[in-house]
């Protein structure tokens, strides 16, 4: 017998590429439209009087009202559960819906988070400022101190959060590594994997719990909708101690119900959807997880553009004579370059973060010249897009914070699209040399 | 809810209500390597409607303490000491897969306990495919993605389950991965691949009894459900098509619809 005949029965489920085409669809139940349909209705009829009984006392599966569930969202949801290697998933409004939706599942008053000190802006705002008006505490850790996050755990702590890339500096957590403190201490690991995309990294794979994402971003590409979503790896249990009453004590709000034992893998995506999307509402329109349905069609397509101009980039940056520093992974003296290769193997991302020569005023003189790059506050967009955080996305930050957050006034923040190489250095050219005399070249 | 039976302490959901000892009983049981949560969207309903629910984990699997049984034969004996445990004198059982071996020998062992069967994807034998039953008992992962690939029709692996939001084949993968596959799964494959009274034990059941199959059911064709089927007196066949093994929750109402009318009229609450 050849070694290929040893290797014996492969499982044939679908492969990442079919499951961002195809999973949670079935056409031949929606008339056989072979694009997902838009379900453009708030309610769903009740086929009798016991029916809508059994579907608010979740007795059977099914939509009673689109802030709870939508077919449309219901596809995009289990589409991204499949690339992540999930059980479940609740779409939301938005990443940031995402994110608060998962820390009020998870956390009750009184209890304790412990997070990454390089987060998105306005996660760093929802968990310094927002949440303790909830009573909800956190202890920020920097990226790389994976010591600091075990010595910052506390008796009500309920979970550890951060970005695995963190946001700008492009410092990495060691997941595995933090994911093992986690569950050492009984608590779940939760990443915002919005800058990798199941593309790149599966953050369950390497020992998260929950997983969520800014849809807003590379998932869907166009930079036309806001979106969401929480996922949940469906490992965690939430049984081992008494931390998790919410999950695991009768629950008033269904009849006694406790989500973890009548859910087990997905109880968490259970109980964001039964109390969290009912009471919240931050729910997802039908429109708008269509939208980003078809840039999932093109994931793997897209990032492969993504991370090869990123790397044309890094090159181009790093023998520029205007820049001072480049940071992004795949840079060989990138103090996380090993760990990167090792959980991001597939590329390392289209997010740069470089110095320009001449501090602010010159990071300001290139921002306000280039022509091809955008300059706005988002990021994962098909085309280039610039900022200059100092003055951004991070101004609402004051000095202490921005320096504990790993930025600099010198640092500019790019994201890399998927138009030609040529065409984006060209224009970086143009920016530079207004860079180069600040005060001459204004595009006033 | 948790109770003890032969000392060890076994776990079964009741369907989200209270347990009332005065309403029909009804048991669930699992297939190979599973737990009670396969069983969700059947369970509550029957519990909302006038029955005592009891989808049991097996010991060993899910919340159940104890050690995996390791025969069918044993597997339909402690069924019978479960409805003592719980201090009934009589059941409805509900089987899938490997739960439908154990409930037909059990069946066929306490005739005057057992009142209705409800077979899903269930054969008179289930032979394990030996690559298969070899990585299982070896607590090799792949065991439980061929398990997954196998158990969910074309269109399963699409997805589109009832509940919105989960997705079928990962989070049928992490039930089976909840516990040590080599424990569980294992000895359930094994358990399984040894069972060779099935079709005896069909002869002589003598209570109404129900049979759902699915048209893309790899794991127990519908000709195999059939044979069964044709050696138990007066019993009743549904078919479900564009469905695989998983039938329960690849097509939960469908089944759920047929089951209800087969309980409700054979086994009717007064509730
Ligand atoms: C890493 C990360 N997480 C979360 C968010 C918030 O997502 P959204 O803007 O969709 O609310 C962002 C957005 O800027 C982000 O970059």
């Amino acid at each position: 017998m050849s070694d290929k005949n040893k290797k014996g029965p492969e499982s044939k489920t679908y492969k990442f590429d079919t499951l961002s085409l195809h999973a949670g669809y079935q056409p031949h139940k929606n008339a056989g439209s072979r694009q997902v349909p838009i379900y453009q209705t708030t309610s769903y009829l009740f086929d009798d009087v016991d029916h809508a009984a059994a579907l608010f006392n979740l007795e059977r599966g099914g939509h009673i009202y689109s802030r709870i569930s939508n077919p449309t969202v219901g596809v995009l949801e289990e589409r991204v559960a499949s690339l992540e290697g999930g059980t479940a998933a609740l779409a939301t409004s938005s990443g940031m819906s995402a994110i608060f939706l998962t820390v009020m599942t998870l956390c009750e008053a009184g209890d304790h988070l412990v997070v990454s000190s390089q987060l998105y802006g306005g996660t760093v705002n929802l968990f310094r400022l927002t949440l303790p008006k909830f009573g909800i505490k956190c202890t920020f850790v920097k990226p790389r101190d994976t010591e600091g996050f075990k010595k910052a755990i506390q008796k009500n702590t309920k979970g550890i959060f951060g970005e695995l890339v963190g946001n700008p500096g492009n410092e990495l957590m060691n997941m595995p590594e933090i994911s093992k403190i986690a569950h050492d201490a009984g608590i779940p690991l939760i990443i915002d994997a919005t800058y990798q995309t199941p593309y790149l990294c599966k953050p369950f794979e390497h020992g998260a719990d929950i997983v969520v994402h800014s849809l807003t971003k590379w998932m869907a590409g166009h930079g036309s909708s806001m979106a969401g979503i929480l996922v949940e790896g469906g490992n965690f249990d939430w049984m081992q101690n008494d931390k998790f009453p919410t999950m695991t004590k009768p629950y008033e709000g269904y009849h006694g119900l406790s989500f973890a034992e009548e859910f087990g893998p997905t109880a968490f995506t259970m109980k964001a959807r039964a109390e969290g999307m009912r009471d919240f509402g931050p729910c997802l329109s039908p429109q708008n997880a269509w939208n980003v349905l078809q840039g999932i069609e093109t994931l793997s397509v897209r990032m492969k553009k993504h991370c090869s101009n990123a790397e044309e980039m890094v090159k181009y940056l790093l023998d520029h004579e205007s820049v001072a520093w480049v940071s992004h992974p795949s840079v060989p003296d990138h103090p996380d370059h090993a760990l990167a290769k090792k959980l991001l193997p597939n590329g390392r991302g289209s997010m740069i973060a470089f110095g320009i020569k001449g501090g602010k005023d010159a990071g300001v003189a290139f921002i306000n010249n280039v022509k091809l790059a955008s300059h706005l506050a988002n990021v994962g967009d098909t085309r280039t897009l610039v900022i200059h955080p100092a003055s951004g996305t991070h101004s609402q930050m004051d000095e202490a914070t921005l320096k504990f957050a790993g930025l600099s006034h010198d640092m500019i923040r790019l994201s890399v699209g998927i138009e030609d190489i040529d065409d984006i250095k060209n224009d970086f050219e143009i920016g530079f040399r207004a860079a180069r005399k600040p005060r001459l070249v204004s595009n006033q | 809810m948790k109770f003890k039976v032969n000392g060890d302490e076994i776990f079964a959901s009741t369907g989200g209500r209270p347990f009332d000892k005065n309403k029909p009983l009804i048991i669930f049981v699992h297939g190979s390597g599973l737990t009670h949560m396969t069983w969700v969207l059947q369970t509550r309903y029957f519990a909302f409607h006038g029955y005592s629910v009891l989808a049991l984990d097996l010991p060993g699997h899910g919340l159940s303490k104890g050690k995996s049984l390791k025969t069918i034969e044993d597997m339909a004996d402690w069924i019978s000491s479960v409805i003592d445990a719980v201090g009934y004198k009589e059941a409805s059982l509900v089987g899938h897969s490997q739960g439908c071996l154990v409930t037909i020998e059990c069946t066929a062992r306490y005739p005057d306990k057992i009142k209705t069967l409800s077979l899903m994807g269930g054969a008179g034998a289930i032979p394990m495919n030996p690559e298969l039953l070899a990585l299982a008992e070896n607590g090799d992962p792949k065991a439980v993605d061929l398990m997954m690939d196998w158990a969910h029709g074309p269109a399963g692996h699409f997805g589109g389950h009832p509940v919105p939001g989960l997705y079928h084949i990962n989070t049928g993968g992490m039930l089976a991965k909840s516990r040590t596959i080599k424990d569980t799964l294992g000895v359930d494959f094994r358990a399984c691949d040894n069972y060779k009274n099935g079709f005896e034990a069909a002869k002589k059941i003598k209570i109404p009894t129900l049979s759902i199959l699915a048209t893309d059911d790899k794991m127990c064709p519908v000709k195999e459900g059939k044979k069964l089927a044709d050696l138990i007196e007066g019993s009743k066949v549904d078919i479900i098509d564009n469905c695989g093994h998983m039938m329960l929750l690849e097509e939960a109402d469908r089944v759920l619809k047929v089951l209800k009318s087969f309980i409700t009229t054979n086994y009717p609450s007064k509730n």
